[in-house]
This record gives structure tokens, sequence and C-alpha cells, in this order.
């Protein structure tokens, strides 16, 4: 079945507006980025891969460390590689600056 | 020098806001309202927020206009339950609005390979509900579609692709009922060898259908032709001719002899 996870980063600064990034396809995903009242980032992540928390965790850290935002964000993961996450994430970030 | 944009390696919410009047694009049921599907998760599928279709208002050429897009790279641009239900929605929403005389100027950019086979029977439901709204929607105004994207339209899609007043088709976008490889699967390699690219498009690609008159207007991949087409066929609708196949199709022939054939009343 489809794994889904849950990241919270505490803090952060708000951001401007939303962004919809991405497409769910063989190596891809889609991002949705939206602002929140909550004083902290929550990350949801559904994916088609199974078992790759541990990934998922330390790509979401990184981008947390450069960028510390408050933002409710969404991922639909179909098989994208941490490298593409990351760019998918630094694109939504641009976008919703 | 004026820079070629080309449409075909745009996303489907790219190429609706590319065609709508600059500035007017307003997307209804976005990916923020998050209409997924709720059938795939079970079958290990991944749900995108907006079912691979986009719905927008604007104008064209300063005219209300709805534009409808399937996104070929989410699951081949496939029809389920909740994307074909907002194609549907949205063309019988035109069809109101004529009837209570409101101008709305329609067109359709298929990029679908048909039915999504994991929503089987709701995807046939939704694509005759779209094949329905065409029908009645092209009694008030011409529905053009737009095939000119790196899927092309196969399946219940090229009917309802078919039942549109006037098409604008690429070189690079194909359409058919079946595609090559089920054409190769249910027939064999002697009707089609799916792997022979340059035979598929030959056979099914835009200049090919245009030459066999199914369809209106052949275009280069290029945003600012593809409107211009898409102006003068919706808006400054002089009235289309339907499109009719230019010559009679022996069903006897197979598609490489069918290829033969046209590649010598057309070259």
């Amino acid at each position: 079945m489809i794994e889904t996870l849950e990241i919270i980063n505490e803090g952060g600064t708000p951001i401007a507006r939303r962004a919809h990034i991405g497409v769910v396809a063989s190596g891809n995903c889609e991002l949705l980025i939206e602002p929140t009242s909550e004083p902290r980032a929550r990350v949801l992540i559904r994916t088609s891969v199974r078992g790759y928390e541990a990934a998922w965790r330390a790509v979401i850290a990184r981008f947390f460390e450069r960028h510390p935002i408050a933002a409710r964000i969404e991922i639909d993961d179909f098989g994208a590689t941490p490298s593409v996450v990351a760019l998918r994430l630094e694109q939504a970030l641009e976008a919703a600056s | 020098m004026k820079t070629r944009i080309s449409f075909a390696e745009l996303s489907a919410r790219e190429r609706v806001r590319a065609l709508l009047d600059p500035g007017t694009f307003r997307e209804l049921i976005d990916p923020f309202e998050r209409m997924r599907s709720p059938y795939l998760a079970e079958q290990r599928i991944v749900a995108q927020s907006d079912d691979g279709v986009v719905v927008a208002r604007g104008t064209l050429g300063g005219e209300n206009a709805v534009i409808v897009a399937t996104d070929g790279r989410y699951l081949g641009g496939s029809i389920g339950e909740i994307g074909g239900a907002k194609i549907a929605g949205a063309l019988e929403c035109a069809a109101d609005a004529w009837a209570r005389n409101e101008r709305t100027r329609v067109a359709i950019l298929f990029d679908s390979g048909g039915i999504r086979l994991q929503e089987a029977n709701l995807g046939i439901l939704a694509v005759a509900e779209i094949c329905d709204a065409i029908v009645a929607l092209r009694a008030f105004t011409p529905v053009i579609a737009i095939v000119a994207g790196r899927v092309g339209v196969y399946g219940g899609m090229s009917i309802a692709a078919s039942l549109c007043s006037a098409s604008i088709v690429s070189e690079g976008a194909r359409v058919g009922l079946n595609g090559p490889d089920v054409v190769e699967e249910e027939a064999g390699l002697a009707e089609l060898d799916a792997r022979d690219r340059p035979l598929v498009w030959r056979a099914t690609g835009g200049r090919r259908r245009h030459a066999q008159g199914q369809a209106t207007r052949f275009v280069t991949d290029d945003v600012d032709v593809i409107r211009a087409a898409l102006h003068e066929l919706a808006i400054h609708a002089t009235p289309i001719a339907p499109i009719a196949p230019k010559i009679p199709i022996d069903p006897t022939l197979s598609l490489a002899d069918f290829d033969r054939e046209l590649g010598r009343r057309f070259s």
C-alpha cells in the first residue's frame, strides 16, 4: 500500500502565498505548499515507494536547515529521487515567496 | 526575431494559460481543492490533486471562454470519475450559459490515452457524459479540439475529440482509437510493429490525420500558431464543414498497407 509520513519542523517564518509544483509521474512528485497559522511546518508525504522514511526525513531536515519556514506542505510522490524532491521543495519555495 | 514557444513542452495548466487572453486565466476546482481520485490508493497508485484535469475560465479574444485540458504526464492523461466529471461539468455549464444567451467559447485540449483502466466503468460513464456534453454544446458554439501534446488522443477520448466541431492537430500528436501497442497485441506484427515509430507517426500522426480530412487545421508546435488557429475556429466561426474522411478507408488493408496507399496519394 501507499506509505504516508508526516514530518513536523517547529518555528519558522510564514510564506507569502500558496504554490503548486510538479506532477505525479514516474520519478517525479507533486507538491502543494500553503501558508499556515501554526508556528511550524507540517509536511505530509504520500509515496508509492515504501521503506524510505529515513531518506525523506534527511531531505526535509536539510531543506528546513536552509529555509526555516512555517507552511503546510503536501507531497504526492511517484518514486522521485531525493535530489528531485529537494529541487521540487526549492522550486515550491521560490513560487511561494 | 520571434522566439517559438513549444506547446507540447508546457504542462496542461500552462497550455490553458497560454491560450487564454493574458491575465485572464482563472482555474476552477484547482489542485488546492484536493479533488483526488478515491480509487487509486487501494491500487497502490498515488493520486494527483487535480486528477490530471485542468478547467479554467478566462477570455479568448475578449469573449468569455472555458478551456479544459487533460494532463498527459499523469497516468497517460487517462479519464477517471473525478477528472471526467470536471470536464463534463464545465461543458454542461457552458451549454447552460448559452441557453441563457451568455456567449462562452469552448476548447478542449486532449492529451489522453483514454479511459483510466483503474476506474473502469466510472471512466466509461465519464467519457459518455463528456461526449453528450460536446454534442449538446456544439449546437450553440464551435467546440474546438486541440491535440498537440506528447500523448495525442486515444480510446474513448478520441471519440470525444472526433465529436468536436473542429480540431487542431500538431505533427507530434497522434490520433487513434486503439494505440499502436494495442493494435500490435490484438492484430499481430504483420498489422503493425508498434516499435516502428516512424510508421506509427506516419499512420496516426497529426499530419496524416489532417491529410485524411480528419482534422481541421494542422499546426506547428508553436503556442502563437495554435492560439491563432483557435481564435480563427472558435471566435471568427465561419461555418465549419463537418470533419469527414476525404478518402474511403478499406477495412481489409493492414495499417502498413494503408500507410503505403496514403503515402502514394499524398506525397
